[in-house]
């Protein structure tokens, strides 16, 4: 047990990996500075420039060569800096990582980890801001993960080093700095939530850095008389039906809060399957249709904090309509 | 003399199976899909786009000739030609563009998506460029584990508008990897000619900019392709990093088999048929003279060609469709221990 950020964390996890298995690599922007958020730091003069790659800023041919590297018997960590970033090498993550397993008859397999962290960065704006988790959601072929701790970072990480299919592993771009106590030995398996409170009123399911808000929420909602299970979902597919499901049949109330867009955010899922499988009472809560600004008070539009989690909560416990929170 | 005649039967045994193949694929793909103002009439066995190489076939035959089964290749989505030539099964490739379960897929991709990684062929692949990046993973892995073997990357001439072009070649370079990039170059971009699309000299003139040399060679010459290939393979075996081979070909055919590419200058067509890369080559062999006049000798290979085929398709035909459970197995599997 020690005191260590998520950053270190994710360090510690990957430097684990890569003593365990020589066929681990790292390849990306800066990772031999230890990455722009010291997500690789020290790992470069361990393992040397020939597992810890720095790239040039080609992010197709970064994560194309993941996918080469993997097919090839190598078990890379790919490095995208940001989830903005990735975008530039999409057609590597979707055409080719995601559907290569399936596509090929399974005679191959693609062990890749692709880290791009999400999430809004202060005061970075439209093109370093956004929570693109759905988008990858919905395409077959990747595990999608949403860690919230350095706990979480550091078990999952290595969960999805081991995990043998491509992973879309996002980390939250503000998170890097949170501290807290990692036990190296424990193991959290992919597809399991966490759940953080228990209470008989009220699902809350959330994930990433959008959990911590959410834990204020539940302490202004235990107040009034509120009790909420608050579910992190940790890994965003597959998701932890069981423990959503079973919860939301307890409670007949689920609220989904994520800091991505609302309007078909991954929320939408989690509502409709709730909803189908339990009858439950459903709200989503995310972020306006909006790009992120850069100003404070326009950034702030884009933020769902502990009152507009608190308002969205009573309104469908009380069964009440949602005020517009961003009207 | 001996050496080159063998040389060139040995070429032109590859050359023939992929045309016979291609041939046979086309005539199964007629009414295949929904293309071209024409409906797909749901009586073809090979069904979807089908994207032939007919014509092209002293490229996919004069680079892998030079190919170990250690080398590994990624190919584009006119690859049958390049797979075949790797060493790949040619009854089980029929049988994936038949979709069925004895297919190298499993009926999963079909033609756009024929791989065979027990012989290296990591596949072809539905989008242009996207090859490319695969290839120099491959690559690096292979310079990385300090393994014998390069991997030789097909793209086509329309591939080098691509980022994933620069990005690759650059990447190649940068790192001094083992990879044989060839530019296939059939001089068409679907239905429109690559030339005015293209800036500048094309593919050699770009991989210069890299500093990667690179040879343009007469792609309809199997002899001059099998030769040149032969030196950049050597150098890239030698530990010399990246090379890239420009093979000028003409595509036959339309962009998929039931395009008639009657956008195409009629004369332009006429002219490719007279460069036909089989053709010269048995007019190459009987130059040769000694035994190589005997132009039966080839005809027998390309009986035998035919043949092989015809009892492929048989087999294709007749082979068993996928269970429908198939299409739930192999897209991901959660959770640890699948690979530690």
């Amino acid at each position: 047990m020690a005191l260590m950020t998520y950053a270190q964390a994710a360090v510690l996890a990957v430097r684990k990996e890569m003593e365990a298995d020589p066929r681990v690599v790292v390849l990306g922007e800066d990772v031999g500075r230890g990455g722009i958020f010291g997500q690789y730091l020290g790992l470069q003069g361990q393992f040397g420039a020939e597992r810890v790659i720095d790239t040039p800023i080609s992010e197709a041919a970064i994560m194309g060569a993941g996918v080469g590297m993997a097919l090839a018997g190598l078990r890379p960590v790919v490095e995208m800096r940001v989830v903005d970033f990735a975008l530039c090498g999409m057609d590597e993550i979707v055409n080719q990582a995601a559907k290569n397993r399936y596509m090929f008859g399974g005679q191959g397999r693609v062990p890749l980890v692709a880290r791009m962290c999400n999430g809004i960065w202060d005061a970075s704006a439209a093109q370093h801001s956004q929570s693109l988790e759905a988008w990858f959601a919905h395409l077959p072929g990747v595990v999608v993960v949403c860690p919230s701790t350095p706990q979480d970072n550091y078990s999952l990480l290595r969960a999805s080093m081991a995990c043998g299919d491509p992973v879309i592993y996002m980390e939250h771009k503000t998170l890097w700095g949170l501290s807290g106590e990692v036990d190296p030995e424990v193991k959290i398996p992919l597809v399991k939530a966490q759940t953080l409170r228990k209470g008989g009123d009220l699902t809350l399911v959330s994930w990433s850095r959008q959990v911590a808000i959410c834990e204020q929420a539940c302490r202004e909602l235990a107040q009034v008389g509120i009790e909420v299970d608050l579910i992190d979902l940790r890994t965003i597919w597959p998701w932890d039906r069981e423990a959503v499901l079973a919860s939301c049949g307890r409670t007949g109330h689920l609220l989904v809060v994520h800091e991505a867009v609302q309007a078909a955010g991954f929320g939408a899922e989690l509502a409709a399957t709730a909803a189908e499988e339990t009858g439950c009472r459903v709200r989503r809560l995310g972020a306006p249709r909006i790009p992120v600004g850069y100003a404070p008070m326009l950034e702030a539009q884009s933020r769902i904090d502990a009152d507009a989690v608190v308002k969205a909560a009573k309104g469908l416990v009380e069964n009440r309509n949602l005020e517009k929170v961003h009207a | 003399m001996e050496e080159k005649r063998e040389t060139l039967l040995a070429l032109y045994r590859t050359m023939v199976r992929i045309r016979a193949f291609e041939d046979a694929a086309e005539a199964a793909s007629q009414g295949g899909v929904s293309a071209y103002g024409k409906a797909a009439d749901g009586s073809a066995k090979v069904r979807g786009p089908l994207h032939l190489s007919t014509g092209q076939e002293a490229v996919a035959a004069g680079v892998c000739a030079h190919l170990e089964p250690t080398d590994y290749l990624t190919s584009t989505h006119r690859g049958h030609g390049h797979t075949l030539a790797k060493g790949a099964d040619l009854a089980r490739m029929m049988a994936e563009l038949f979709g069925k379960a004895t297919g190298f897929n499993g009926g999963k991709g079909g033609s756009m998506h024929i791989a065979d990684f027990s012989v290296g062929m990591l596949g072809a692949n539905g989008v242009v460029a996207a090859g490319m990046p695969i290839a120099v993973g491959a690559a690096h892995a292979q310079k990385l584990q300090r393994r014998p073997g390069l991997t030789a990357c097909f793209f086509g001439d329309g591939a080098i508008n691509r980022g994933p072009f620069l990005e690759s070649l650059n990447w190649a370079k940068v790192f001094q990897l083992p990879v044989l990039f060839v530019c296939e170059d059939n001089r068409w971009s679907a239905t429109t000619a690559s030339g005015p699309m293209t800036a500048g000299e094309g593919a050699s003139a770009r991989a210069a900019g890299f500093d990667i040399p690179s040879f343009t060679v007469d792609g309809n010459d199997v002899l001059a392709v099998h030769e040149a290939a032969g030196e950049l393979v050597g150098r890239i075996r030698d530990g010399r990093g990246p090379h890239l081979l420009h093979a000028v070909t003409y595509r036959l055919k339309g962009h998929v088999s039931v395009d008639p590419a009657g956008y195409r200058d009629p004369a332009e067509l006429a002219e490719a048929l007279k460069d036909d890369p089989i053709s010269r080559a048995r007019a190459v062999c009987a130059a040769i003279g000694g035994e190589g006049a005997d132009l039966s000798v080839l005809d027998a290979i390309a009986r035998e060609a035919t043949e092989e085929v015809r009892a492929a398709v048989a087999a294709a035909d007749a082979a068993p469709w996928p269970q429908t459970s198939a299409a739930f197995t192999d897209v991901q599997t959660t959770g640890e221990g699948q690979w530690r």
